[in-house]
């Protein structure tokens, strides 16, 4: 994980669902690059054909309500978002996208400093967001030192390789 | 937001003393991280995205296959050649790590429901699932949480996750419910007031004297729909009725305990039901309540009527229905869905002469599954139609077409509604 994050801007209301995410009907879909084409179809539906590697998502409240599918993460990490930036997260969601190694940011306050194709920076390590174009920023708590330890393993795939290896309990490859 | 916490020698609740247990600690505090030992882990076809992290991560094999339960529900049989490669992935994981507790086409129902009728998560357990509405195990007096399929690899690789304590909001409820009000028309009465984000990473208990004289079916059906407020998990402390519920089929030891009467809560919410009506959750969204005899007065037609999912497909749900149904039509150009949420439920309805009391009423009564629930499998909605549900979402797009407008009520309400053709008072049919 990278401590500056820099992008373009897609802007998202509140309660964006993992319906609006991935639609129940991609739920058989395993292909990240398959899966991506579908990314956001209900909510932002012109999103999966333009977007840009390294884009961010900016949102309302509640991002990601609904179901535990980590498909809806998975996808918008498929598709190359490099962070989310909330009002606040739905739960499952959240430990989703971290434990695949997709930074998710609560900020209060974000949403109304962006519009749409704003570019944006984001420190990490210092908790602000900024808006490149108004000057505009708001801070948030960094995350905590567990969370940004996942982040920067690459997710928690890497963190518990890393542990089996330590304990000597890794399979013979 | 945060309000009090439980200073360094108040007690704890319900779910603080259940975490304190799985992570080996005499007290926790909300906020604090903690690892916990899991007592079981459940996975579904969304268990088939664990299977490449946990070989990616190294792991030998699963820590305790005694305490893995793997069971298909949302396409079972498999209707799409999609659903039949995740079917395939997990029986072959089920093979090779040797884990015997698969309930495969034949021997399926929904997750939660198998968990739930076979003991799998008794009182005091630390129980993880790779489905949101895990939750619903929390009606044993346990800490049921749903988990994404990465996180279940490792909890697969290491028996353990680490977790924050939630703070906990509890809900106390007392007065007697009326005739034809139900404890689904309860919980959407709390879904109205917490709202979909009010309970976001935390824990939800309920108390109080009407819980308390609630059947465990019942409690499944609360706690079901604490996913809806964005909690952690939610539950109801083990009691006499538990206990009788959970003794003969317990598959592992149980460590019921009970909140400390000194316990500090976030806040309390108290509500009481006496001569409530019955509750209806409008389009978009399942905290969008409003009392159903309002919304009856709107003439709302229908297209489809489901009544079935892990929230209200048990066989009392069914009895209630079918009570309903008996020496009644559905109503012309209505599709009445009826699903039963197991086998061991689907067997019993046939027994009770329930399927034929559908079957001759004009509804469709399928085989055990999650159904019409998620719009990937069966029953899908095109735009612009309305679906009168006994599930737990009602999200754009949940039963197929975003257009789609769905209402979530009580299985008797289901009923009513079918026969009438527009959403309608379960109570004039009593
Ligand atoms: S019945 Fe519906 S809510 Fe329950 S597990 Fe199945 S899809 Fe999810």
């Amino acid at each position: 994980m990278r401590d500056l994050i820099e992008g373009r801007v897609w802007t998202l209301g509140d309660d964006v669902d993992t319906d609006g995410i991935i639609s129940g009907k991609y739920l058989t879909i395993i292909d990240p690059d398959e899966l991506k084409k579908h990314v956001l179809e209900i909510a932002l539906p012109e999103f999966a054909g333009q977007a840009k590697s390294g884009d961010l998502l900016v949102a309302g409240v509640n991002f990601g309500c609904g179901s535990s599918r980590e498909h809806a993460p998975q996808a918008l990490k498929a598709i190359g978002v490099s962070a989310i930036v909330a009002e606040s997260f739905a739960r499952i969601f959240f430990r989703n996208a971290i434990n695949l190694g997709l930074p998710a940011i609560e900020a209060p306050g974000v949403r109304k400093i962006f519009d749409r194709f704003d570019p944006a920076r984001v420190e990490m390590g210092r908790g602000t967001i900024t808006n490149l174009r108004t000057g505009a920023s708001v801070r948030f708590p960094p995350l905590p030192e567990h969370l940004l330890g996942l982040l920067e393993a690459g997710g928690l795939v890497e963190k518990v390789r890393q542990e089996l290896e330590r304990r000597g309990g890794r399979a013979p490859a | 937001m945060s309000g009090r916490t439980s200073g360094p020698n108040g007690g704890m609740t319900l779910a603080e003393k259940i975490l304190a247990r799985a992570s080996g600690l005499e007290r926790v505090v909300p906020g604090q991280i903690v690892e916990g030992q899991v007592d079981l882990a459940m996975m579904h076809e969304q268990g088939a995205q664990t299977v490449g992290p946990f070989h990616q991560m190294g792991a030998p094999r699963v820590w305790d296959p005694d305490r893995v339960v793997i069971a298909i529900d949302h396409w079972v049989p498999a209707s799409t050649e999609g659903a039949a490669v995740l079917h395939r992935i997990l029986r072959k994981f089920a093979q090779e790590q040797h884990l015997p507790h698969f309930y495969d086409v034949g021997r399926h129902g929904i997750c939660h429901q198998v968990l739930a009728e076979d003991g799998w998560v008794v009182p005091g357990d630390l129980a993880v699932g790779t489905d949101s509405h895990t939750n619903m195990l929390g009606a044993m007096g346990a800490v049921a949480a749903g988990i994404g399929p990465t996180e279940m690899a490792a909890v697969l690789a290491l028996g353990r996750l680490w977790l924050k304590v939630p703070s906990t909001i509890r809900v106390d409820v007392h007065g007697k419910l009326g005739p034809g009000v139900t404890a689904k028309d309860l919980v959407l009465r709390v879904l109205g007031e917490i709202k979909t984000t009010g309970a976001t990473y935390k824990s939800v208990e309920y108390t109080g004297p009407t819980i308390e004289a609630l059947p465990m079916t019942d409690r499944f059906t609360i706690c079901n729909m604490t996913t809806e407020m964005g909690a952690k998990c939610g539950l109801i402390a083990a009691d006499a009725t538990t206990m009788e519920y959970v003794r003969p089929i317990a598959k592992h030891a149980m460590h019921p305990v009970r909140a400390d009467p000194d316990a500090s809560y976030e806040r309390t919410l108290s509500i009481d039901v006496e001569g409530m009506p019955p509750m209806v959750a409008c389009p978009y969204s399942p905290d969008n309540v409003r009392p159903l005899p309002d919304v009856v007065k709107e003439g709302v037609g229908v297209d489809q009527v489901f009544l079935g999912s892990c929230t209200n497909a048990r066989i009392e749900d069914l009895r209630e229905g079918a009570r309903i149904m008996k020496g009644q039509q559905v109503a012309p150009g209505v599709r009445f869905i009826v699903s039963p949420a197991s086998t061991k439920i689907y067997e019993q309805a046939l027994h009770e002469g329930l399927i034929e009391v559908f079957t001759r009423s004009g509804a469709v009564f399928t085989n055990s599954s999650c159904s019409a629930c998620f719009g990937g499998n069966m029953g899908i909605l095109a735009p612009d139609e309305v679906c009168a549900s006994s599930s737990n979402r009602n999200f754009p797009g949940r039963m197929g077409a975003k257009e789609a407008r769905i209402y979530l009520m009580s299985p008797a309400a289901t009923a009513a509604t079918a026969i009438r053709g527009r959403i309608a008072d379960p109570r004039e049919y009593l």
